[in-house]
């Protein structure tokens, strides 16, 4: 509404209800609206919703897990024992115990657990990548109706439960199963091929529950890539492999590393998959952090394998973007 | 300046010349529609050739054909002697200006100059050669380190001009060449394209719905319309003798009456039209029949204004000035005719003083000389 119209207004309801209105106008909801206009609260209101959000739901339990990560193990409810503590009436005793995190390092099982799941999750994002960028690339170059499809397909088994289509990968995989029965069926096997509670499996499980994370923003960015750069491309002598690998490729680079993010960061604390279709003799780190937390009643130690996790994703992936920052928001 | 050149080598008018680029018979089909239809074409060495339409024309088509991103669905290009049909972009001795320039936004300007001689395997230090070479042409050696996002409209065009002239290709192709720069720097980077062109004797041909840009750059038109070539000449030609009455109404403004021939003989034709008091007087020939509808198309640069009225019997009209814009250089008057017709009529403004000047409502004669009129029956 204008200026004008709103003095209007006022004016108009300022003779029927004198002083009263008077009031109302200038200290009640009308100037309110305006005062968070004028001041960009509005703007302010809209970009906090999502950092309380995060705050409530992420930076608060992440200092509880911290806070616990430095605390001692204690039979009791709950299983540790507190931070700081009273020392008389006017004193604070703080407690921090590293022992938690040495013990991590003295214990193979963690450190190879560590190692064992970032080794998973690099391999698996390495195929994610593999089979994704090709799709991506294909739905991008689509025609705009086979482009719904085909992102509407990719979306699809998202429409069925998660831990379902794991343990359907169990009926295809097992000894007895799908895949075995057709091979030995067609004499190209005598003995079933042992695919269960491997690495394998697991390989097979993350990249089929993941390949949509790659796919997605991927396509976002090949989707905007502007072909006439292709054409350039070939105008000046480079042909099709050429010239995706110096043309296209770098310009997806911001794509590909969101997709890598997207797959890698979750893989790496993967529980189902590898519960389900892994190893028995080595785990990955988190259902060592389940086992720690459930069947050990550890929560320090299950809080430190969490925050070592954690700062193991985070410090490089920060590092990372601090350098390739500057690049990428670059305005192209 | 075109002009000049133009008189300087006119090779279309020797029947023994070569042609550099000959397209013969060009058809290109996208479905249902017909993009371009049977063209032939004929571009010489060292030309500036512009082909010049409204947008859908199929000039766009044209180019990207001589690319080789479209291939024609009927007809032959040859370059240079040469067969295209089965020669993809990346092999044919023609690099292209692309009208969004098309720069990698990834790369430096000097890598991305570099590129094409880098496709050809040159050594490092020939490539570092012509490079530094062609961005002191364009004048962009002090920028070879930045971004195509650092820099201005102007820049980037040189760049996309640099990029494509630096593989020394036998033919560029410039797409609306000029078409995202603003006024001033238009009109420079023209000339400066056509020095460009003098220095490295390079064949142009220039996509382009300018007709401006079209006659400055060009030595050669070839006027487009609905996918076919409408007229070839040089600017002069097609400015001041347009075949058909597209290529007059397309080219420049110009004043288009209906008329019908009264008179035809060998040295003159006098042509009746509706709109004007007096016959049309028009000092050459035409054959056409008797009787034949034609149009009279009147340049409004050749018409003169006069408070009274010319002796002669033909070639003059009398109305009212409605509209005047006055353009510094020159004025334009928009005249109503007493059959009700809008006249546009240009004067250059010779004199400083008002005094003289016509002003709105004044009544006037317009005359024109007996070579002004162009007649055409197409």
């Amino acid at each position: 509404m204008s200026r004008q119209g709103r003095l209007a207004i006022f004016e108009r309801y300022a003779q029927r209800w004198g002083p009263f209105w008077n009031l109302f106008y200038r200290f009640g909801p009308p100037r309110w609206s305006l005062l968070l206009l004028q001041n960009g609260w509005g703007r302010n209101l809209v970009i906090g919703v999502p950092y309380l959000w995060l705050t409530l739901f992420f930076l608060i339990p992440f200092v509880i897990v911290l806070k616990i990560s430095f605390s001692e193990i204690r039979i009791a409810m709950p299983p540790y024992a507190p931070l700081w503590e009273w020392v008389g009436d006017t004193a604070i005793s703080i407690k921090l115990n590293f022992a938690n995190y040495r013990y991590l390092f003295s214990d193979s099982l963690y450190v190879s657990s560590y190692l064992y799941s970032m080794q998973v999750a690099a391999i698996s994002t390495f195929f994610c990548l593999l089979l994704g960028y090709p799709m991506a690339y294909g739905i991008a170059r689509a025609s705009p109706a086979a482009r719904n499809l085909c992102l509407m397909l990719i979306i699809l088994p998202f429409w069925t439960s998660f831990l379902l289509r794991v343990y359907a990968w169990i009926g295809l995989l097992k000894n007895n199963g799908v895949i075995n029965n057709v091979l030995m069926a067609l004499g190209i096997v005598d003995q079933p091929i042992t695919m269960m509670q491997t690495d394998f499996a697991v390989y097979i499980g993350i990249v089929y529950s993941y390949l949509p994370f790659m796919i997605l923003p991927l396509y976002t960015n090949l989707e905007k890539h502007d072909p006439t750069l292709l054409e350039a491309a070939a105008d000046l002598g480079a042909k099709p492999a050429k010239a995706f690998f110096r043309v296209t490729l770098p310009l997806s680079m911001p794509g590909i590393f969101a997709g890598c993010l997207l797959v890698f960061i979750p893989a790496v604390g993967e529980y189902v998959i590898p519960s389900l279709l892994g190893r028995t003799d080595q785990l990955m780190i988190g259902r060592v952090l389940s086992d720690e937390f459930f069947a050990n009643r550890d929560w320090p130690v299950a809080g430190a394998v969490a925050i070592l996790m954690l700062l193991m994703l985070v410090v490089p992936i920060m590092l990372f973007q601090h350098f390739q920052g500057r690049e990428l928001r670059k305005p192209s | 300046m075109t002009d000049r050149r133009a008189e300087k080598d006119e090779p279309w008018k020797d029947p023994a010349a070569q042609p550099y680029i000959a397209i013969e018979n060009v058809t290109k089909r996208f479905g249902e529609f017909v993009a371009v239809n049977s063209v032939s074409l004929k571009i010489y060495k060292g030309e500036i050739f512009c082909l010049l339409g409204g947008s859908g024309c199929g000039k766009t088509t044209l180019l990207r054909m001589l690319a080789g991103f479209e291939k024609p669905t009927a007809g032959k290009i040859l370059i240079d002697g040469q067969d295209m049909a089965d020669i993809p972009p990346y092999e044919r001795p023609v690099n292209m200006m692309f009208q969004s320039y098309a720069l990698f936004p990834h790369m430096s300007v000097y890598d991305n100059v570099a590129f094409g001689l880098e496709q050809e395997k040159l050594p490092r230090t020939q490539i570092k050669q012509r490079v530094g070479e062609i961005l002191g042409i364009v004048h962009m050696g002090d920028y070879a380190k930045r971004k195509p996002h650092q820099l201005s409209g102007g820049q980037r065009q040189r760049v996309a001009l640099a990029r494509a002239l630096v593989k020394r290709p036998k033919l560029l192709l410039l797409d609306e060449p000029l078409g995202a720069l603003d006024r001033k720097l238009r009109e420079h980077t023209q000339f400066e394209l056509i020095n460009i062109q003098e220095q490295l004797g390079v064949t142009f041909v220039v996509v382009t719905h300018d007709q401006e840009e079209a006659m400055t750059l060009a030595s050669r038109i070839g006027v487009m319309n609905r996918g076919e070539i409408a007229q070839i000449g040089t600017p002069r030609q097609i400015y001041e003798f347009p075949a058909t009455r597209f290529v007059a109404d397309f080219i420049g403004s110009v004043n288009l009456f209906d008329g019908q021939l009264v008179e035809d003989e060998p040295d003159h034709v006098r042509v009746r039209c509706a709109d004007l008091p007096a016959p049309v007087y028009v000092d050459h020939g035409l054959s056409a029949p008797p009787n034949a509808q034609l149009w009279v198309a009147i340049r409004p640069e050749k018409i003169t204004l006069e408070r009274a009225q010319p002796g002669a019997t033909d070639n003059w009209a009398r109305g009212v000035i409605k509209e005047i814009a006055y353009m510094g250089d020159m004025s334009i008057y928009m005249i109503r005719l007493d059959s009700g017709r809008q006249v546009r009529v240009t004067q250059a403004n010779i004199v400083r003083k008002a005094g003289e000047a016509f002003s709105w409502e004044d009544q006037v004669y317009l005359a024109w000389d007996a070579s002004s009129p162009v007649v055409g029956t197409g």
